[in-house]
């Protein structure tokens, strides 16, 4: 299967020509949120203040990494389960966002909410996060420190490895990979 | 009675925690290889290279195999002949945990209060489960376990009349619903019989046996086969991106029950499945 190469941000036209099951490598500026970043992001949008990131055009990697040891930008990074920001993500899309990289299954409500506001859902291989850490060439924190492994860091990557989940269209690689190769199951 | 120092046991278990981090221990591997030969879709193929690769990369770079460093579980075996000396034992083995996440550059993922979650910044306190067995000595077992694979976790007390057919079906159902979430392929623990945590206890315990060596009990490693090639039949695949490679083993693990029970707990692992075992 052949690899699409993409540099971030998204465009536009990239985002309507990705199809469910593509893999790609990205090369450009992530934003890395867990639970309690995203907690935090959409209370602000909800007050009307502004985000400490600007989020519009792009990419969030749920992400908590191991701490850098020395002489490495970062640590183990791979995704995080994705379902626990179901209940803040189409805030952020509303906001903005383009993509999110993470594992697992997303709800109807963010799958329809992916359609609206033309985003894509990615994920990356989970498990694999010290080859994932040697595709980030930088990372800095740049809000919520406090919250250490859950602080929003920017990162930059270079060949970064995902699969399209959802795309614009409404399709999921989760259930059409499922279906495809299920066998004569009793109890489905 | 022979004695055992509470600094060595400190200095071990920080040790384990970081070598149960880097390196993936051979029987997986093995088993991912074989895997390999087995998935039949491209895309999962891809995905189990990726982890054989990123086994490589973790164990040259000492850098942890998944950035979920986990719950530190620790299981101790205390022979009755053996006193520990130089310090509480539960502190002992505290320490070594707080210090293996901080020098090894392990993730803290422990909240102190489960509603409050303010981190404790020192990934513990661990999980300690003590056994007292016959010898004089002291086995200690570190499995970090990661959150994204206990919470696809399930327990169920099942009717007697249930039987063998229903413990198959809540564990199919239990990965069927767990999906692409625990990061598959998987490595499933089963507890049958006991009480309800014993039950629990019991899916834990079955994680930390080897791959490929079935259950010694014939019917039991049938029944583990069994659930094994139903799982498989799912199609979830590595990642739950379609295949045939859902999970790389299902281990049981049984106790005498009541009259009016049959406990049944799944517990859910990825292929990042950590334990590491040294004898004091
Ligand atoms: S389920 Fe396992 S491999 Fe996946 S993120 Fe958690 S610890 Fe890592």
């Amino acid at each position: 299967m052949s690899e699409r190469i993409i540099t971030l941000p998204l465009k536009d036209e990239e985002i309507s020509s990705l199809k469910s099951g593509e893999k790609l490598r990205l090369s450009g500026i992530l934003y890395t949120a867990r639970d309690a970043a995203h907690k935090r992001l959409v209370d602000t949008i909800k007050r009307g203040e502004e985000l400490p990131v600007h989020l519009k055009g792009q990419v969030i990697y749920y992400v908590g990494p191991t701490p850098a040891p020395p002489g490495k930008v970062i640590g183990s990074a791979g995704p995080t389960t994705s379902s626990r920001m179901d209940v803040y993500t189409v805030h952020l899309l509303k906001a903005g966002l383009k993509g999110m990289i993470g594992k697992g299954s997303r709800s109807l409500e963010v799958r329809e909410a992916l359609k609206e506001f033309k985003a894509v859902y990615l994920a990356a291989v989970g498990g694999a996060g010290a080859l994932l850490s040697q595709k980030i060439v930088s990372a800095k924190v740049v809000a919520y420190e406090d919250l250490g492994p859950e602080a929003i860091r920017k990162l930059e990557v270079q060949d970064f490895p995902v699969v399209v989940i959802n795309d614009i269209y409404g399709s999921d690689l989760y259930e059409e990979g499922k279906n495809r190769y299920k066998k004569n199951i009793k109890n489905p | 009675m022979r004695k055992i120092s509470a600094v060595d046991i400190a200095r071990n278990v920080a040790e384990m925690c970081c070598e149960a981090n880097y390196i993936l221990n051979k029987d997986i591997t093995s088993s991912l290889e074989k895997s390999l030969e087995a998935e039949e879709s491209q895309v999962g193929r891809e995905v189990l290279k990726q982890l054989l690769m990123n086994a490589e990369i973790a164990k040259n770079e000492e850098i942890p195999i998944c950035q979920d460093t986990g719950f530190a579980l620790v299981f101790l075996e205390l022979g009755q002949e053996a006193v520990v000396v130089g310090g509480d034992l539960e502190e002992a083995v505290n320490k070594g945990v707080k210090e293996g996440y901080l020098h090894g550059h392990l993730r803290k993922s422990i909240v102190e209060d489960p509603l409050k979650r303010v981190n404790t910044d020192s990934n513990t306190p661990a999980v300690i489960h003590y056994e007292i067995v016959p010898g004089d000595r002291l086995k200690i077992t570190v499995a970090p376990k990661g959150g994204g694979s206990e919470n696809m976790s399930a327990l169920k007390m099942l009717k007697p009349a249930e039987g063998e057919e229903g413990i198959i079906n809540f564990v199919v159902e239990t990965v069927n619903n767990a999906g692409s979430n625990p990061c598959p392929p998987l490595i499933i623990g089963v507890g049958i019989g006991g009480n309800f945590e014993r039950s629990a206890f019991l899916a834990k315990k079955a994680l930390l046996r080897p791959l490929a060596k079935p259950h010694h009990n014939l019917f039991y490693g049938d029944l583990e086969k069994k659930i094994l090639e139903q799982v498989n039949n799912l199609g979830i695949g590595p990642q739950g991106f379609g295949g045939g490679v859902t999970a790389l083993a299902v281990h049981v693990e049984v106790y005498s029950t009541h009259i009016a029970c049959l406990p049944v707990a799944v517990n859910i692992n990825c292929h990042a499945s950590r334990h590491v075992e040294r004898i004091l």
